[in-house]
């Protein structure tokens, strides 16, 4: 664990707030599988139950103002900054009063109004509008900060290198993100990717370093100088965050027999839990005491429960959004 | 009025958004330099931070208007050929078409993207490619076809004021043609078709850099005696079907030319759209004059065999007609 000051705060942030942010996330997804298996909730649904550690600590960074993109793999990222629980369960139930009207679904969550341009199903396909987002804001003359997250699967992507050529080109504020999860869908990382993802970042000419995705302390901290450093003209930068999902790629994936990592990975991976290594850390230095983490725990619980009752008790879209939204 | 080139009028709608909006960015490849003269002159007046040239990476820069757009830009991307939609296509189908609709409205994407498209230069297959029939395909886009100078420079203005994605597809051999322009403000609704010329005996539906062409073919059929009413959709989504309905219950024929593949194409699909609105004012099946279903060759014989000319405009309409 990176030292938090004094006062056990980080970008303004208490430990509390990241340890709630970070259960919301975890007790949100946790939920969100109980009710897949249950047909409550239908359709592709990506969890990322483990990562909590990298958008927390991002988020952390980040202002009023600053936007995100985001992936399928996107809940983390929309709690993180702050959305509203309920109108997200509502959404993955498909449901009118969802963010996007039930028409995005788990993929495609987004609240706009907290600085989500969209969440993305096409790997690496957001990662562009984050840096036309920095040249947009630069040019309209915001201090602000575009943040890019996406999986070290998007590392293979051309479209992902177009763009940080461009971020560096034309020293765009811009924060690249990379949930380095192990894994794009069951391919390892190893097995799909040549080179160092540092080296790639360094030879477009962006800061970058490497980060422990299971230590939110240590990815608010990074993030805060990648930051710093883009809202100071300093250009943008490469967070390469080292992470794991506990669960698979998709939600009902053992059903469909996949078999592509060991329990015995999982279970050491689980043992940096970045949940319970932030409230060992808080017992330990006792800025986050166990009963405050407790408290914390029992107020997500009820977040999450009152969350489904409102997607549940929420009306199905009318028709006629069919055919709304195509076009402003 | 002045007469100007296509590309001018294109230039100076450019120019004048610009001067109006200072949202409106353009960027894209050796638009400083503005090799096909759409965008000349423009970083003279607007400076390097508003005229940004990019590099060869038509998926980034396609993708960074979105995001630009989506933060409160009102970009224009000048993507050069219209084949290099296919580079963009990602960015453009998946993304600027659906980030609306999938986030329930939540965002709204002014952003133009600009490509000179069709044959007739000796490109050979790369390009000359006319992906307008494609992308009309995709729910979200607007598809903007000019066949006239006038209305080059007035859909260009509208496509930029618009609060959606918009794809523009000028005809490669319309940029030095020239025509009396508006000078000053001058806009052409998007979705509204209009008639170029009025005739009786059969409906011409003519695409982009097929409007000239018709009009040309037009004017020598009335010496034969046949009255050819021209209809020019201007724009391909949304597709005004309602004038070419009223056109064809008028003429009681229809001919479409278009200068792109023909398979599930936008000459199909106003064929179709005819077809199911007014199959019974038609006297006879409906004809397109597209290119054959090949790529364009570069043998200049062969180019001109395959584009569809106003000589085998001519002859269809002709042959229609005297059935």
């Amino acid at each position: 664990m990176r030292a938090a000051d004094g006062e056990g705060r980080m970008g303004g942030k208490d430990l509390e707030w990241f340890l709630y942010r970070m259960l919301l996330i975890r007790y949100f997804e946790e939920k969100v599988a109980e009710l897949y298996r249950a047909g409550e909730i239908y359709g592709h649904v990506h969890l990322s139950v483990g990562q909590e550690a990298v958008p927390v600590g991002v988020a952390a960074a980040l202002r009023e103002g600053d936007v995100v993109t985001s992936t399928h793999r996107g809940h983390g990222h929309c709690l993180a900054v702050g959305a509203d629980p309920a109108r997200m369960m509502a959404e993955l139930f498909g449901r009118a009063t969802g963010y996007c009207k039930g028409k995005g679904g788990s993929m495609h969550v987004a609240d706009v109004s907290r600085g989500i341009l969209g969440a993305n199903g096409v790997v690496a396909g957001g990662v562009p509008h984050a840096v036309g987002a920095a040249l947009a804001m630069r040019k309209l003359g915001r201090p602000s900060v575009a943040v890019a997250f996406f999986g070290e699967g998007a590392l293979n992507q051309g479209v992902l290198w177009e763009a940080a050529n461009l971020a560096a080109l034309w020293e765009l504020p811009v924060v690249f993100v990379c949930e380095n999860n192990q894994y794009a869908i069951t391919t390892p990382f190893r097995t799909a990717t040549a080179g160092d993802p540092l080296t790639r970042a360094r030879g477009f000419g962006l800061w970058a370093v490497e980060v422990d995705g299971m230590d939110v302390l240590a990815v608010a901290q990074q993030a805060e100088e990648a930051a710093h450093r883009a809202r100071s003209g300093g250009g943008p930068s490469f967070l390469n965050c080292r992470t794991y999902r506990f669960r698979g790629h998709t939600e009902g994936e053992e059903a469909l027999g996949w078999r592509y990592r060991d329990e015995e990975e999982v279970r050491e991976w689980r043992q940096s839990d970045p949940i319970l290594r932030l409230e060992r850390y808080g017992r330990d230095t006792g800025k986050l005491l166990p009963q405050t983490a407790e408290r914390v725990r029992e107020e997500v619980r009820r977040v999450v429960e009152r969350a489904v009752d409102f997607a549940r008790s929420s009306p199905e879209p009318p028709l006629s959004e069919l055919t709304a939204d195509v076009w402003a | 009025m002045a007469r100007v080139t296509f590309a001018k009028a294109v230039a100076e709608a450019l120019a004048e958004e610009m001067r109006r909006d200072e949202t409106v960015v353009l960027l894209g490849e050796d638009v400083r330099t503005g090799i096909l003269g759409t965008t000349k002159g423009l970083v003279e007046e607007f400076g390097p931070a508003r005229v940004l040239d990019t590099p060869i990476s038509e998926a980034g820069f396609a993708g960074l208007a979105v995001g630009a757009a989506a933060a409160g830009l009102r970009p224009v991307v000048d993507l050069m050929y219209g084949q290099f939609t296919y580079l963009a296509m990602d960015q453009l189908a998946n993304q600027a078409a659906k980030l609306r609709y999938m986030t329930g409205g939540q965002i709204r994407l002014p952003v133009t993207y600009l490509f000179v498209s069709g044959g007739g230069h000796r490109g050979a297959a790369q390009h000359s490619e006319s992906p307008h029939g494609m992308v009309m395909n995709v729910p979200g886009l607007k598809v903007v076809v000019p066949g006239t100078g006038p209305d080059a420079k007035g859909l260009l203005k509208a496509s930029i004021r618009d609060d959606n994605p918009v794809l523009y597809y000028m005809d490669f051999q319309l940029l030095r043609t020239r025509w009396d322009v508006p000078e000053g403000e001058w806009t052409v609704p998007l979705g509204r078709a209009e008639v170029k010329r009025e005739g009786t005996d059969v409906t011409v539906v003519a695409v982009g850099g097929m409007v000239p062409k018709a009009l040309a073919a037009a004017e020598a059929l009335a010496e034969q005696g046949i009255s050819v009413e021209v209809v020019d959709p201007r724009c391909l989504a949304p597709l005004d079907v309602d004038t070419v309905v009223a056109s064809v219950r008028k003429t009681r024929r229809l001919v479409v030319a278009d200068d792109a593949p023909p398979r599930a194409g936008a000459a199909a699909e106003i064929v179709a759209a005819v077809v199911e609105a007014a199959h019974d004012a038609l006297v006879c099946p409906p004809r397109r004059v597209t290119r054959p279903p090949a790529p364009v060759p570069f043998n200049a014989s062969l180019e001109d065999a395959a584009l569809p000319s106003q000589e085998v405009l001519e002859r269809t309409v002709a042959e229609l007609v005297r059935r």
